[in-house]
């Protein structure tokens, strides 16, 4: 006879987190999105998931360059970012949209924050999903736009993304506190770094745990993966066997697979590799496994782009849900 | 592995510390043990003196993997999957990545069989200095026609790569077994109706057998118990691969109980898994890329989640070529970056005229450089710096590339900026661009700062090579 044992370490749950206010909770969108609450490592039988992982597709505040598979389904919709997350959550199906606010770099265009944050207003008018709203990674400009964006967004409870421990992170906790938003808390690769950052948003800035979602940053298939994969399975795992600075759900840039040269480019700069194929069919492939492999390392919740890719990575992480 | 000190493997070696294992001392090679980077068999004294044998045998046992590893084919292309001893990658290692398997069919024309033989046997995909391969075919009898069956086999063997036998009628797998004898194939599979048959081929012709359940695992157990004390060692667990749905919800579940329970030390479970994405084609998903998008993910759960080997239908690069990265991310050592090694490259054929370059012995980062160099026809020296494996960026963050560093790398390299090139310049990444003042005082040459991305070198090249007096 088959006898099989749950894990008795897992005593923790993971914070649940909800993205986006409705009109009950004194917002304008039309659902909630609630990420967390696990109590056992994904889709393992130990413990049932509570929530679904949730996808949302990028939006950028201005026209730039993608990979082709990726800008021929945007291409009509670049210079419109309300249209562009329109179509995202009417023909692609997304959960949420983020709205990466780009132009505000000031080698880019330098926009304002003020004329940025218009930007978000009109994609919040044009959708009723939750959103995120991303600066343009510039530690100087960030915490300004992203303040600015939450002030105009107030009450929609918004993900801002992201703090960091190079930037003020203390101005954009404020800035959620004071407007009702959620924090992503951004590290790259380091468990150590993750839970600093996590234990100042907490302790020195105040943030409730159920505004707090982190990323602890996604490498893509061929590029560190290995890295991303297992930081974030020993997140995860540290986080049910109860350490509290790392029970928090898990975001991915998962669209960071468009930087592997497998994604994009037209063949292989080897003459020895096989042949490598199409490439409008490689791409999408890259950004499911990099999602994929992530979800079941634990992450909750996936920033992609490719159409196809959000619809397999969906439809694999619902069956196994 | 039975237990998890060098104290306690300590006690089984020798103690003279002889040092000819190529430790120094007896606790250091009972390390190695412990991580599964030395062998018994790498202690001379207590593989020759018989007063150990007992100690060897005790000790072969407690290090033993809790999964029990299996061969499957011969010669070099030969495949070993299992072998594994922890859940989680960041415990210790996986070890023996998972085997990819293409079906071929037994009614296919001869010409058709061993073309997609062959494709299987020649894919390559390089990545870090090493290349990525395929592993093997399964030959499934659609026909259920023995003679035919082992005329495939016949045609097939002759490639040379591992191959699993699928039938679950016994005459087949025997009349394969024999034009194939010496070659240890795997069969898929015994069930329930035809266990006996086939496990006797197995022990008849010594070779690895797959035991099938379907979604019972009570069912399963039983048959590899029964095998086992049949004195069949080579067992792999088929629980059955739904492609959809709640089937394929239940399929994963499978995996993971199966795999915690071996790993906890239920020895009656403890063999690998083998996984059928190939299912995804009796999915119902009519368009092809569709249906080879959904069997590349069912191969990347299966990779993750304690698949051992496993049979596939797409021979696509944008199926294959996932796969193979996806199944080296899971299984490459974290405990040790891939990395080159710390000298001195030539790029074509550099003379005292050609640009020199460095960058971090990262393989990743090396690899990356190099292509980048080689495809756009620069010739060049290229000095891979010592950094612990760690790539550019996070190397000059974290202190293991620094300008004492790089010029360490030059000396033993026995390179020499001024004999050896008669511009006594260096190119530098621009991601280490802070080391440049401290390099031109170590190293009393030029230092040029290269672009961030080794792809931007030929455009550089274009508008700074050969430097300006
Ligand atoms: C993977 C990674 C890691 C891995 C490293 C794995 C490894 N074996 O290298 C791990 C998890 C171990 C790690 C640790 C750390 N990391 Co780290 N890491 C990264 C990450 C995500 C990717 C780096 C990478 O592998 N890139 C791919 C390789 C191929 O790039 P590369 O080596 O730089 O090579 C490229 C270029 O440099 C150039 N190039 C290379 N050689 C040459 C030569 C010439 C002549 C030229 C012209 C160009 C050139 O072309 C190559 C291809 O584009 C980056 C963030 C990011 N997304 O970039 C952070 C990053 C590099 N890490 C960072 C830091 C701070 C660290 C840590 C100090 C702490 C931490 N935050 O984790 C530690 C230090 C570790 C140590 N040194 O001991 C910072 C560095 C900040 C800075 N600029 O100072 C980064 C940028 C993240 C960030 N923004 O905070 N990291
Ligand atoms: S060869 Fe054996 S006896 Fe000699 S030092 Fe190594 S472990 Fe000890």
């Amino acid at each position: 006879k088959f006898d099989f044992a749950n894990i008795e370490e897992w005593t923790t749950q993971v914070q649940e987190v909800p993205i986006g206010n409705t009109s009950a909770d004194g917002g304008s969108r039309g659902k909630r999105i609630m990420l967390g609450g696990e109590k056992a490592l994904p889709f393992f039988p130990d413990a049932p998931m509570p929530y679904r992982n949730q996808v949302t597709i990028d939006v950028f505040d201005m026209r730039l360059g993608l990979a082709k598979a990726v800008k021929e389904n945007y291409d009509d919709v670049m210079d419109n970012p309300g249209e562009w997350a329109k179509k995202n959550v009417e023909k692609f199906n997304a959960d949420m949209i983020t709205i990466h606010l780009i132009s505000t770099d000031p080698l880019i265009k330098d926009t304002s924050p003020k004329d940025a944050a218009k930007t978000v207003e009109e994609v919040l008018q044009a959708v009723d999903v939750p959103i995120a709203i991303g600066g343009s990674g510039n530690p100087q400009k960030d915490p300004l736009v992203l303040a600015k964006a939450a002030e105009v967004s107030e009450g929609e409870r918004c993900l801002l993304a992201s703090a960091s421990l190079n930037l003020d992170y203390a101005a954009i906790a404020e800035a959620a506190l004071k407007y009702d938003h959620d924090v992503l808390s951004w590290t790259q690769l380091d468990m150590n770094a993750q839970k600093e950052l996590n234990r100042k948003l907490m302790k020195q800035c105040n943030v409730p745990r159920d505004r707090i979602i982190m990323d602890p940053t996604t490498a893509a298939l061929g590029y560190g993966l290995d890295y991303a994969y297992t930081n974030m399975e020993r997140i995860r795992l540290a986080a049910l066997m109860g350490d509290d600075e790392l029970t928090f759900p898990m975001s991915s840039g998962t669209t960071n697979a468009w930087g592997a040269r497998e994604s994009w480019m037209v063949s292989s700069p080897l003459k020895e590799d096989s042949d490598w194929g199409p490439r409008e069919y490689r791409g999408p492939i890259w950004e499911i496994i990099t999602g994929l492999s992530l979800a079941i390392a634990g992450n909750d919740l996936f920033m992609m782009m490719h159409p196809t890719s959000v619809a397999v990575l969906k439809h694999m992480t619902q069956t196994l849900f | 592995m039975k237990i998890n000190s060098p104290l306690e493997a300590y006690k089984y070696l020798p103690q003279t510390n002889c040092g000819e294992c190529g430790e120094a001392t007896c606790m250091a090679f009972a390390s190695k043990l412990i991580d599964r980077s030395g062998k018994t068999t790498d202690c001379p004294p207590l593989v020759k003196e018989k007063k150990f044998a007992k100690k060897l045998a005790e000790l072969d046992r407690l290090l033993a993997p809790e999964i029990r590893e299996i061969t499957i084919g011969v010669g070099d292309r030969a495949v070993k999957i299992g072998g594994d001893d922890v859940l989680y990658r960041h415990k210790l290692t996986f070890f023996n990545k998972t085997k990819m398997f293409f079906d071929v069919t037994d009614t296919m024309d001869e010409a058709a069989l061993v073309e997609r033989t062959k494709k299987v046997a020649d894919f390559r995909k390089f990545y870090v200095g090493r290349n990525l391969l395929l592993d093997g075919v399964a030959i499934r009898s659609v026909s259920n026609d023995p003679a035919k069956f082992a005329a495939a086999v016949k045609k097939v063997a002759e490639v040379g790569i591992p191959m699993i036998f699928c039938s679950f009628n016994p005459a087949v797998l025997k009349a394969g077994l024999e034009v194939a004898k010496d070659k240890n194939p795997l069969l898929y599979a015994a069930n329930k109706d035809n266990w006996k048959e086939v496990g006797e081929l197995a022990l008849e012709y010594n070779v690895p057998v797959v035991v099938s359940a379907i979604n019972d695992l009570d069912a399963l157990k039983t048959l590899a118990k029964t095998f086992a004390e049949a004195g069949i060692k080579d067992i792999v667990l088929d629980p059955g691969t739904s492609p959809s749905g709640q089937g394929l919800k239940e399929s994963f579940t499978n995996f993971l109980k199966i795999r915690r329970a071996g790993i906890m030390g239920d020895t009656e479970i403890a063999y690998p898994i083998l996984a059928l994405p190939i299912t995804a084609w009796m999915a119902g998903i009519s368009d092809p890329v569709s249906a080879a998008y959904w069997e590349t993910a069912m191969a990347a759960i299966f990779t993750i989640r304690y698949g051992d080997i496993m049979i596939l239908h797409s021979m696509e690069p944008y199926a294959t070529l996932p796969e193979v990265h996806l199944a080296e991310t899971i299984y490459t050592d974290p405990r040790t970056p891939v990395a080159v090694d710390s000298k001195m490259y030539k790029v074509g054929e550099p003379d005292e005229n050609s640009p020199v370059l460095f960058t971090t012995n990262f393989a990743l980062t090396y690899y990356t450089v190099e292509s980048d160099l080689s495809s756009n026809g620069i010739t060049c020296w290229l000095l891979a710096v010592d950094t612990d494996g760690i790539g550019v960026e996070a190397a000059a963050a974290g202190g293991q590339l620094t300008a004492d560093k790089v010029k360490d790398a030059f000396e033993k390299s026995g390179f020499d900026l001024k004999k050896d090139v008669t511009h006594n310049t260096v190119i530098i990444p621009g991601l280490a661009a802070r080391l440049q003042g401290d390099l031109e005082d170590k190293l009393d040459a030029r230092v040029m700062v290269g672009p961030m991305d080794s792809g931007r070198l030929p455009g550089w090249f274009e508008k700074n090579w050969p430097p300006k007096q």
